[in-house]
């Protein structure tokens, strides 16, 4: 932990930071805070943030740090089952196509060439078409998205370390393809997925946010990102703090996850 | 130049074969009885009957075996036969094609603008990279690239429409009404544009060729058209084919955020309502325009830098 902290440029550090914070805010709303994300109580119409309700209610009266709470979970949670989900699906058949080459090859490349045809979210909006509210069809289609970039940077990083002499003399001196990974590839493509994880979990995050705020995504009363700013949204004039909250939200969970991913490409 | 054409046209075909493939799926997964359901929501759900269900299911092909079905299906999207909407009973392809013009509309000026904002400024940036003005952008476009552009759209419309009134919060009509849209994506878009700019013009303006036509006395502005523009424009039209994805997922969100009578708002609108004719049409425009665009752009990287002649 130490040794990763000090590889971090100041920005990587300042955006693990923002991250940490958000992480701490929603576990530390799960365990100790009593607000319902869906509990109402009309009679708490829109009360602003005091010493009871720190972040305020929204119109139904629901709290909004516990929602908030909710929303930045799940947010999390889906970012981390698609990052895992697709850096491991790409390092895996990237790692596989470069190395076995041949119909492996060429059969993946067309794979990736369809999913490439159509711009990321267009696919994503089709696929959640299929089952309108559906958490695991999101968290698919988003990884389904997310590993071809995996994919195409592992796959050109391992053709360079496959061929190098290094990694010849490695394989004939009778050392096994685990070993060979481990030495020889990994190191090389180390830096670029944990980069690529990290845009990728800032992607996850804006496309389930957009989707929920073109109303295709999951579905009210669920507390979401996306979700909250339209139900929030057309009481910006009694309300500017509540609107506020859910675009603050965001704004530091991608701005963290931007940060940590260090230069842009 | 014949090779980036045939590229291209088998991408569009798998775009065309992809969204088809996807709202067939959808078409077969609908729960209940489809042909009733649609008969339903073409004529009224007190005007529909067996005898219209059973045109319905004729027409659409319902009847067949799911082979012989997707085939069918297959082969009209590929004629151009894309059905009529389950909604408003039009045509698709022809609403397809009046919503297709207002997105390029969109599209065309949110990309002059980009350019307009992100080229004066990437150059200036490029030319004495780590200055004030260098640092200060990249923390302004640092903060862009952390809202989603809807969010960018709803900032502005607060600040524009609601607190300043000057422009209308959305709808379609008079020119006033583009500026709010295109300026949003124009921002979320010159925000990364504008440092790959920027990182050009750094690597053309520290290159031993620029600094020797520079020390040959060459004044700064001639160096700059005759060395720099050319140099420098290439990754940046290669990274427009990277931009286009943020583009065409932009158009999505702000058509909507806006009620833009596009393609995107089409598209959103036929999800939630689950028109799936209108699906199809929106999804294969939006493909086929990003097919398009892109080849635009490979032609355009073929004509600046003849050396490289993509293989």
């Amino acid at each position: 932990m130490k040794a990763l902290l000090y590889i971090l440029n100041p920005a990587q550090r300042l955006g693990a930071a923002l991250i940490t914070s958000l992480v701490a805010f929603a576990l530390l709303e799960w365990l100790f805070h009593s607000g319902q994300a869906y509990q109402q109580n009309l009679s708490l119409y829109l009360v602003p943030p005091s010493s009871e309700a720190w972040l305020g209610t929204d119109p139904f009266g629901r709290s909004l740090m516990a929602r908030l709470g909710a929303a930045i979970r799940l947010s999390l949670l889906l970012s981390l089952f698609c990052v895992l989900t697709s850096a491991l699906l790409g390092m895996a058949l990237g790692v596989w196509a470069a190395w076995q080459g041949g119909w492996v090859d060429r059969c993946l490349n067309l794979v990736v060439n369809i999913l490439m045809a159509l711009p990321g979210l267009i696919l994503i909006l089709l696929l959640a078409a299929l089952a309108p509210g559906s958490f695991i069809v999101l968290y698919f289609a988003i990884s389904l998205v997310l590993w071809v970039e995996y994919y195409r940077v592992v796959r050109a990083q391992t053709r360079v370390a496959v061929t190098s002499a290094p990694m010849e003399s490695s394989r004939q001196l009778g050392f096994g393809r685990w070993y060979l990974f481990r030495r020889h590839i990994w190191p090389s493509i180390r830096a670029s997925v944990l980069t690529l994880a990290a845009f990728g979990a800032a992607n996850s995050i804006l496309a389930l946010a957009s989707l929920g705020f073109i109303y295709v995504g999951l579905k009210p009363p669920t507390a979401e990102l996306g979700l909250m700013v339209v139900e929030l949204l057309p009481y910006y004039e009694e309300a500017p703090w509540a609107l506020l909250q859910p675009l603050t939200a965001i704004f530091i969970l991608v701005l963290g996850f931007n940060l940590l991913a260090g230069k842009i490409r | 130049m014949r090779q980036i054409l045939v590229n291209r046209l088998i991408q569009a075909l798998m775009v065309a074969w992809g969204v088809g493939t996807l709202t067939f799926i959808f078409m077969r997964s609908l729960p209940g009885d489809m042909a009733y359901r649609i008969a339903a929501g073409r004529y009224g759900q007190d005007n529909v009957n067996a005898a219209a269900a059973d045109m319905v299911r004729a027409e659409l092909g319902l009847d067949q075996p799911v082979l012989s079905a997707y085939f069918t299906w297959l082969t009209d999207l590929l004629q151009g036969n894309l059905g009529v909407s389950l909604i408003s009973g039009a045509p698709v392809f022809q609403e397809v094609q009046h919503q297709l013009s207002h997105s390029l509309l969109l599209a065309a000026v949110a990309l002059l603008i980009s350019a307009l904002i992100a080229l004066p400024i990437g150059i200036a940036c490029g030319m004495r990279t780590g200055g004030w003005f260098d640092r200060s952008l990249l923390a302004v476009s640092a903060l862009l690239r952390a809202q989603p552009v809807f969010v960018v759209g709803l900032l502005l419309i607060l600040a524009f429409a609601v607190h300043i009134p000057l422009l209308p919060v959305a709808g379609y009509g008079t020119a006033s009404h583009l500026v709010l849209p295109a300026f949003s994506l124009a921002l979320v878009l010159a925000a990364v544009s504008s440092r790959v700019i920027r990182d050009s013009t750094q690597t053309v303006v520290q290159s031993d060729y620029y600094q020797f036509s520079r020390v040959k006395g060459l004044p700064a502005a001639p160096t700059f058209q005759r060395h720099g523009l050319r140099n420098l424009s290439v990754p940046v039209i290669a990274f427009l084919g990277v931009q286009l994805i943020t583009l065409i997922e932009g158009i999505v969100m702000i058509e909507s955020l806006f009620a833009w009578p596009g393609i995107g708002h089409a598209l959103a609108h036929a999800i939630f309502s689950r028109d799936i004719p209108m699906i199809q049409g929106a999804a294969l425009m939006m493909g086929l325009l990003f097919v398009i665009l892109n080849t635009l752009i490979d032609l355009a990287c073929h004509w600046a830098d003849p050396r490289g002649q993509l293989a």
